[in-house]
């Protein structure tokens, strides 16, 4: 799986990236996690309210902190 | 919803059993009627229990102080450890049980879904659509620059963006719940109407000025694809977003909010009542301004203000001056601003930090008029 957490890096995205991990424990999956800083590439998929979470090319959260059982649910597919 | 992930809600579940690849969407009905079902009496329950606790708090303290404790009421140290006790207590309450249902209700309007609202609309229905979704929708101030650019890129006028962008600060709703509760709810509904007001004429005054110039040029290079949609959301999608929410949300105030009123019952305390009339600030026309000016270098937690603004009010400082102090202070921030200066070019952000101010002034002028 690969991930990308959209954020420049205020709280929101810093806890966004660490539940991201703790679901991914949970699962026991691998996977890459890419930190996506740069504000033209996070417009780039499309995301206006930061942070966002990428899985796999598709932006499945934005704007929000989901809980780690929410992003469970949605590294599940 | 696959048959796996299914299970997964309902694991007592006997009808899942049954359950087939194909014969799945036979038997899915039932049983999320029967999740429906005991999610909205969860959320009756729920209520319930909010109202027994609010109604309950204004009783509990006057037994554990007054007659467990023995305090005498009359006593400063008294009744400033039952305000404070007693005030947490009732804040608290309130940021959870309406912080839980605005989540609810706007957990399906995110930014993207607004902006699609406003593009192509006429210029003045979008300034009010600017305003009403900026109050409903906070969010944090690193996303602002996205924003920014999402909007403008997308040709939402440069006015109406504006208009989203200080309404979002301005009309916290941390702040609103907590107006409503230790001040009133006229001044809350006062605060709301007034902010949105002076965001809109705001806007309108920034559209006529010509100012795209100064809007770095490399935000209309971007290409923004069109906005991506989550799909609509169901009940319990949104009960868990409302449950997240408010858990980060009071998790990030509560500390602001056992500050601000423990300094607030400090006030109360021992701040003589007649304080502010005394040393002439009550009556002074600088009041108003001085307020705004000082409020806006200042960046704190709104939740931490609110019980300060009650507090300052009840010893006879006008609201106008005291709301304004607050506004300054959630509506205009450093950190926001030097985000801002990334697709801002100095010119601009110093004519929105001026409008703004001006707004609060204004605001801190009819509120004391009003009251």
């Amino acid at each position: 799986m690969d991930i990308k957490v959209l954020g420049p890096g205020c709280n929101n995205c810093v806890t966004l990236e660490a539940r991201t991990r703790d679901a991914l424990d949970d699962l026991g999956t691998d996977a890459t996690i890419e930190k996506v800083t740069d504000t033209a590439q996070i417009m780039g998929y499309g995301v206006m309210a930061t942070p966002g979470l990428v899985i796999d090319g598709n932006v499945v959260v934005s704007g929000r902190v989901p809980s780690v059982k929410q992003l469970t649910k949605l590294m599940k597919g | 919803m696959s048959a796996t992930e299914h299970r997964g809600q309902e694991p007592s579940g006997g009808v899942e059993a049954r359950v087939s690849s194909d014969g799945e969407t036979l038997e899915r009905v039932p049983s999320r009627g029967r999740a429906f079902r005991r999610l909205g009496l969860g959320l009756i329950a729920a209520g319930a229990a909010w109202v027994v606790l609010y109604v309950a708090n204004e009783r509990v303290w006057d037994v554990v102080f007054y007659e467990l404790a023995g305090l005498d009421p009359a006593t400063r140290l008294g009744s400033a450890v039952h305000f404070f006790f007693y005030d947490t207590a009732k804040i608290m309450l309130l940021i959870v049980g309406l912080i839980f249902v605005i989540s609810l209700a706007r957990s399906s309007i995110p930014p993207e879904r607004v902006r699609d609202l406003i593009v192509g609309r006429h210029v003045a229905v979008g300034f009010g659509l600017a305003a009403v979704f900026g109050a409903l929708t906070p969010f944090c101030s690193c996303s602002s620059v996205p924003l920014f650019i999402g909007f403008v890129a997308a040709g939402v006028p440069l006015g109406v963006t504006l208009t989203f962008l200080i309404t979002s600060p301005l009309i916290n709703q941390i702040g609103v719940v907590m107006l409503a509760g230790m001040v009133g709810w006229e001044i809350a509904a006062l605060y709301v109407l007034t902010g949105m007001a002076m965001a809109i004429v705001a806007g309108v005054v920034l559209s006529r000025c010509n100012l795209e110039r100064w809007v770095d040029p490399f935000v209309t290079d971007i290409a923004v694809p069109a906005g991506i949609d989550g799909g609509k959301p169901t009940l319990s999608d949104r009960v868990e977003f409302a449950k997240v929410e408010t858990i980060d949300i009071v998790r990030s105030v509560w500390v602001y909010v056992l500050v601000g009123i423990g300094i607030g019952a400090g006030i109360h305390g021992w701040v003589p009542a007649d304080f502010f009339a005394t040393t002439g600030i009550a009556d002074s026309v600088w009041a108003v301004p001085a307020a705004t000016l000082a409020g806006v270098p200042l960046y704190a937690n709104v939740a931490g203000v609110v019980p300060l603004i009650e507090a300052v009010h009840a010893k006879g400082l006008g609201l106008g001056t005291a709301m304004a102090f607050m506004m300054s202070i959630v509506a205009l921030s450093l950190p926001a601003m030097i985000l801002l200066k990334r697709v801002m070019r100095l010119p601009l952000l110093a004519i929105y930090v001026a409008t703004v101010t001006l707004g609060i002034i204004g605001i801190g002028f009819i509120f004391d008029l009003i009251t």
